[in-house]
């Protein structure tokens, strides 16, 4: 149970898609402060996560709420835009109220061993990020092995990451068990060298609540306690919220309930 | 904050009696002496069932009844039809596989992951396997002519009770042969429980016998005429005494026996995949594997690498009830083994040598030991050299191929080794090189039916599983 909610305060609620609207990005904003209300005392999720187009709506909606906002960027999912366009994209999302900045890696760039070109482009987009905290999305189902994964980890973290993300969740496979203890293990070895913590992000495919608490315990094994807070530690995922709800309710009523009573924002 | 609650398999679904006798001839049959012994669980010193404590004659019963069934029987059949006995006995295994896991955790202390996952399907794996031998026998010894050998009387150890069992009574009906088996005296019951299993089998009277006991029991077993051939699982002392025991008779031995293996981390392996094995390789079954990897040779270029990922996975591991489904580490199997081990850690501080263990709670009743390691340890020391057989993992480092080579070879055992690095000629170099019967390369404990196992030098000989193990139990003409 208490790590269940655990999980809801950890989740990083998404909508990443063409046919977003500003009307489904409110309903979700107001989703992530009320996830269901007919049971007092949840938690909320961490964040939202939005294309910036759609930031300056979901400022608007949260306000001073305590759901932060996050942002992809740098022509996501595919990062195949020019450096000064993806500079261009971050700085208008933070201008627009993005607490948080999702990044792409350029895999392409990484895969041909310009491994020098990805760290520049990390630590360049950190520097556009101003507050802004920076999630760098390593694209694991494109990099085809857990040695390219561990690697763009270590790259990703040195440049100045304060999250390493799995994938977009347009690419499958996302977030495997596999994936997650290879860049939990970059984690763990970048903080024992220098005592500097940086969070974990497993993005695409955690959809149950089995499976977000496996990841739970995952961290816990691996890295310790102090990560298992939302400041260190998310799910991006669109629709595990709503499991995750049914489990608590079945867990406290016994019985479990049809998904038609949990409304999908 | 952040304890897992506790996750125990439940215990309402097996059937265990109050008191087990002797399965002799196709019948449950008391002990000539009347005695009986208790078998408790070592994770809270309960008792869990009375044995009986064969002697002598009862030894004398089974041996008869087993030539009796060869002679008779079991010789006599096509060897397709024996395949079927074999078969039927892994499948009835396989239906019982949760029964049989739950009583090796309440038994012998392991953790119920690990004889759920590990020991069970294993011994249910080396049924199917040989049974699918034992129609084939001429493509195993091709252009050799062969027969089996007889009645075998078959010994074995307490820390992989049914697996052990498995190991030996398999290829032995494979081949022909008909088998008395004695289980060890602190874990009989799933010896027991698959003698159940065969009586359901329909497996013709006499073909396998089970008498429990103690070391006076083994002995009959051992000194018997009729037993054409002996196999032992157990230490070293056991096995050099029954060598002398057999000396001058035609019987034919095969004996696996202790072991004090090296595990081998070279600087360019995968550090956290090492580490893993390393965890695996000593504090898989709380160490009590013959070919646990417990001297550990890091390259020193790594060495402090290593040390500090291990102790820091070590911190994550579980010691516990064994039937909790979260616990990595169960309970030592005995009240004298774990006096045993105690002993040598006691050695090892004496020694000088520098040890570390978690920070873990262990329970306060049963025998449980924290997983220990000593670093700073030189060949000479005693928790180097002897086997302690319990979650003790002694650490040293070296500098070039040739040094760790006569290191690792430089013990009276060889039973198995381990070699973690990313490059195959060096793990052909190395394979060829070291006076062990198993190496594995960039992994550990990994056991399959089809690939054989067994020592070199006081480790013992023969092999068991795959097709080297049928070898033991076939006379070549």
């Amino acid at each position: 149970m208490q790590g269940l909610r655990m999980v809801l305060n950890m989740i990083d609620l998404t909508t990443l898609e063409g046919k977003d609207t500003p009307g489904k990005v409110k309903q979700m904003c107001y989703k992530a402060q009320h996830l269901h209300d007919s049971y007092p005392d949840l938690p909320t999720v961490a964040a939202v996560c939005v294309y910036p187009s759609m930031v300056g709506v979901a400022r608007k909606e949260l306000k001073d709420s305590m759901v932060k906002i996050a942002s992809v960027s740098t022509a996501f999912p595919s990062g195949q835009a020019p450096m000064s366009v993806k500079l261009e994209d971050t700085r208008f999302a933070v201008g627009e109220g993005a607490d948080e900045i999702d990044m792409v890696i350029s895999r392409g760039k990484f895969l041909s061993g310009e491994h020098n070109f990805v760290f520049d482009e990390i630590a360049a987009i950190k520097e556009a990020c101003g507050k802004a905290r920076l999630k760098v999305i390593l694209e694991t189902g494109e990099l085809s092995t857990l040695d390219n994964v561990r690697r763009a980890s270590d790259i990703a973290i040195h440049a100045g990451a304060d999250f390493i993300k799995t994938s977009t969740g347009k690419i499958q496979p996302a977030a495997t068990m596999q994936v997650t203890y290879t860049m939990l293990m970059a984690i763990r070895e970048h903080y024992d060298r220098t005592g500097k913590m940086v969070g974990m992000k497993p993005a695409g495919g955690i959809s149950t609540s089995k499976l977000a608490l496996h990841n739970l315990v995952m961290v816990k094994e691996v890295l310790g306690e102090q990560w298992l807070t939302n400041e260190w530690f998310r799910f991006g995922a669109s629709s595990l919220a709503n499991d995750v709800l049914m489990q608590i309710l079945k867990t406290e009523t016994g019985n479990y309930q049809s998904a038609d009573y949990f409304s999908i924002d | 904050m952040w304890d897992y609650a506790p996750s125990l398999e439940s215990t309402g679904h097996i059937d265990l009696k109050e008191s087990y006798d002797l399965y002799i001839d196709g019948k449950w049959v008391k002990p000539s002496s009347g005695k009986y012994f208790e078998t408790i669980n070592p994770a809270n010193e309960k008792v869990l069932a009375k044995v009986a404590h064969g002697n002598e004659k009862d030894v004398d019963r089974a041996v008869k009844a087993a030539k009796k069934a060869y002679d008779t029987v079991w010789s006599k059949m096509a060897a397709s039809e024996r395949a079927k006995y074999i078969f039927r006995i892994a499948r009835l295994m396989q239906e019982r596989a949760r029964e049989l896991a739950v009583i090796e955790t309440l038994d012998a202390g392991k953790s119920i992951r690990e004889s759920r996952d590990i020991d069970v399907p294993l011994a249910c794996n080396h049924f199917f396997y040989y049974a699918g031998w034992a129609d084939k026998l001429e493509y195993a010894f091709p252009n050799r002519n062969f027969e089996p050998i007889g009645v075998v009387g078959q010994i074995i150890p307490w820390n992989f009770p049914l697996l052990m069992a498995a190991w030996k009574i398999a290829p032995a009906l494979a081949a022909g042969n008909t088998v008395v088996l004695k289980p060890a005296e602190t874990t009989p019951l799933t010896a027991l429980k698959l003698a159940e299993i065969i009586e359901l089998s329909g497996l013709p009277a006499g073909v396998v016998n089970i008498v429990t006991g103690f070391g006076d029991t083994g002995a009959a077993i051992v000194e018997h005429p009729e037993v054409n051939k002996v196999a032992f699982t157990g230490s070293t002392a056991v096995g050099k005494h029954i060598q002398r025991a057999v000396a001058g008779t035609d019987k034919k031995v095969t004996l696996e026996l202790g072991g004090k293996s090296s595990n081998i981390i070279f600087e360019d392996a995968p550090i956290d995949q090492a580490v893993e094995g390393i965890i695996n390789g000593i504090f898989f079954n709380q160490g009590h594997v013959c070919c646990a990897g417990s001297r550990l040779f890091v390259q020193e270029s790594v060495a402090e690498l290593v040390v500090r990922k291990l102790k820091q996975r070590m911190d994550s591991l579980y010691v516990g009830d064994p039937l909790d489904k979260n616990t990595d580490i169960g309970a030592i199997n005995s009240k004298e083994q774990l006096e045993v081990i105690n002993k040598y850690i006691k050695i090892g501080i004496e020694e000088g040598a520098e040890m570390y263990q978690p920070n873990c709670e262990i329970p306060s009743k049963g025998y449980f030991c924290k997983p220990t390691l000593f670093s700073n340890v030189a060949q000479s020391n005693v928790i180097a050299q002897e086997e302690i057989f319990g979650p003790v993992l002694t650490i040293q480092t070296f500098r070039t191929v040739d040094e760790v080579i006569q290191k690792a070879n430089n013990s009276p055992y060889g039973l198995a080794a381990g070699v973690w690095t990313d490059k195959g000629s060096r793990i052909f170099n190395l394979t060829t090189k070291l006076r062990a019967g198993v190496v594995w390369a960039n992994t550990y404990n990994k056991f399959d039916p089809a690939s054989p196992f067994g020592g070199y030098k006081e480790s013992g000989f023969g092999r068991e599983g795959g097709l080297h193990g049928l070898r033991a139990y076939v006379k070549l003409k």
